[in-house]
């Protein structure tokens, strides 16, 4: 018999921001085609560039980026924060800037890293989660994980 | 450019707490305050300004009209500007132009909030086209979080410390115990403040503001009328801003999951935290030397020192240093929050603009007792409301 997880239905806790690829999630951003700046969460409406008036169009935006900073959730969030344990457990979110798009991206930081793992300027990649689980299935979300380095490897 | 003032005549506040009653009771409270202290009569006022709060059902929303009925009736014209932590300049504006343009000669600033215990939190439902409500959905990031981001950025950049941190909210703490308005007025030590427990790394509970029931009004007026009512001098407004970012903003910003993207166009020469004060700045005439105080929006302790660097106190980078040396201290060169800040008084959202403008005008007349900043006759109010509202104010002698 195979486990109970690998039968769970995986669903984006957010429809559109972000690709299913469980290797290499991509988040779904849009490019204004007249300025060359990018919108994420994507924006379908009109460019909020001033003075331009798109086209927009759907974009995958860089995997990997840079910490711009971190912070912890050291208190359960309020609602509609869903708590996705029977207990809390404080978790760790970072800003991580995209060279490419030139945008920075909040987002939870996967299990285990803490802020004092992290520094200003250190690699991440992009992964997808489980935000919260219910009878249906489990939400995905993305979420920052650092890229270990031959030199922290050392550390 | 004095063409384009207008006198603060009368100051008033409940005083900070949380007892959870009617916030009508706090805003009238600190009306007959500021009516009285002015002199003017609540029959003469020709213009009432409201700032909102969206947690206090529609007489909330509709502030101008609530505190015009609970003084009573008197066919006033009003206004209610909701701007989140900004609406209390956003309704010192009104008020001011409403003077400027010759529509009245006196107005009444007033604004009010009941909230609850713990963290902000958005209204219930589901609205995913709501950026307020996503990112405690998606993320689970809280105002602190944004707090804990630029702190720990400071850490990272400029070598600030959690000693430093704790040291803003240990001198705030100080000026607040002097205050009879402030809702907090405990002496802390640099221990306590590190001794309380985690919240948003590296910031700890008794540094991050907490929310309050609190009401302050302004009684505002043209240089005219300060004139026939007598009063010698007044306070006045030199300069109000109210601005909004420019596209692009790079810095990550509450309530947003991402900053706007700079890959097409470039950010502005002034980010949007220094454009708040540059617009004041530049109404007024008035530069960061000419300041002996200021009130900034401390709703964290390390953000106090962000604010240092946007109002020009010092370079970016230098606001450790400027703590360090005492300079923003009661008896240093530019004492700032010398009214204790938010983390002396917990944040009332739409009272808290008017609130630092009252301290301003304490200030400003000589009348802050213990906490008095000799000479001061120039202040500067500084406060951003998520979802783009900028708000500073400049009052001059």
């Amino acid at each position: 018999m195979a486990s109970t997880g690998s039968t769970r239905e995986r669903i984006p806790a957010i429809e559109g921001y972000f690709t299913l690829d469980e290797d290499a999630p991509r988040l779904i951003g849009t490019r204004c085609e007249s300025s060359g700046t990018y919108f994420f969460p994507p924006e379908h409406t009109a460019s909020r560039a001033p003075g331009h008036d798109g086209p927009l169009v759907e974009v995958e935006l860089s995997r990997t980026g840079k910490v711009w900073s971190y912070t912890s959730a050291s208190y359960q969030p309020p609602e509609p924060f869903i708590t996705p344990t029977e207990e809390f457990e404080p978790f760790t979110i970072a800003a991580v800037h995209l060279e490419a798009e030139q945008i920075t991206v909040l987002g939870q930081c996967v299990s285990g890293v803490t802020p004092d793992d992290l520094q200003v300027g250190d690699e991440m990649e992009l992964v997808l989660d489980v935000l919260y689980s219910d009878d249906e299935a489990d939400h995905l979300i993305w979420k920052w994980k650092p890229i270990e380095t031959s030199q922290e490897a050392q550390r | 450019m004095s063409d384009r003032e207008v006198a603060i005549i009368g100051s008033g506040m409940h005083p900070w707490g949380k007892w959870g009653r009617n916030f009508v009771e706090y805003g009238v409270h600190a009306i007959n305050e500021a009516l009285e202290d002015s002199g003017v009569p609540w029959t003469d006022v020709g213009f009432v300004a409201g700032a909102g709060t969206v947690r206090n059902g529609y007489p909330g929303y509709v502030p101008g009209a609530t505190f015009a009925q609970a003084m009573g009736w008197t066919g006033v014209p009003i206004s209610s500007s909701y701007a989140a932590c900004a609406s209390g300049a956003q309704a010192i504006q009104s008020a001011r132009v409403q003077i400027l343009a010759g529509f009245c000669d006196v107005a009444l600033v007033v604004g009010a909030d009941t909230t609850p215990k713990g963290f902000l939190a958005p209204q219930k439902g589901e609205r995913a086209t709501d950026p307020d409500w996503l990112r405690f959905r998606l993320l689970g990031a809280t105002n602190p979080t944004y707090f804990g981001l630029y702190a720990r950025r400071r850490m990272d950049l400029y070598g600030a410390t959690e000693e430093d941190f704790a040291h803003v909210k240990v001198k705030n703490a100080a000026m607040g115990a002097l205050n009879e308005k402030a809702r907090y007025r405990k002496a802390y030590g640099i221990d306590d403040v590190m001794a309380s427990p985690m919240v948003a790394d590296p910031l700890r509970l008794l540094e991050i503001c907490a929310t309050s029931d609190g009401g302050a009004a302004l009684v505002v007026c043209s240089l005219e009328y300060a004139e026939r009512l007598g009063v010698k001098n007044p306070v006045k407004v030199a300069g109000v801003s109210t601005v909004t970012p420019t596209f692009p903003n790079t810095i990550i910003e509450m309530p947003n999951m991402s900053t706007d993207s700079s890959a097409g166009i470039a950010p502005p020469a002034a980010g949007f935290k220094d454009s708040i004060a540059l617009a004041a700045y530049e109404e007024s005439g008035l530069g960061p030397d000419d300041l002996d105080l200021a009130e900034v929006y401390d709703l964290s302790s390390a953000l106090e020192l962000d604010w240092y660097e946007h109002l020009g106190l010092c370079a970016e980078g230098e606001a450790e240093g400027l703590l360090r040396d005492g300079a923003t201290t009661l008896g240093g060169r530019i004492p700032v929050n010398v009214s204790g800040g938010l983390g002396a008084f917990g944040e009332a959202v739409p009272a808290q603009a008017i609130a630092q403008v009252c301290e301003l005008v304490a200030q400003l007349r000589g009348r802050a007792g213990d906490r008095q900043v000799e000479g001061a006759g120039v202040g500067i109010t500084i406060n951003q409301g998520l979802f783009g509202h900028g708000s500073s104010v400049i009052c001059r002698r």
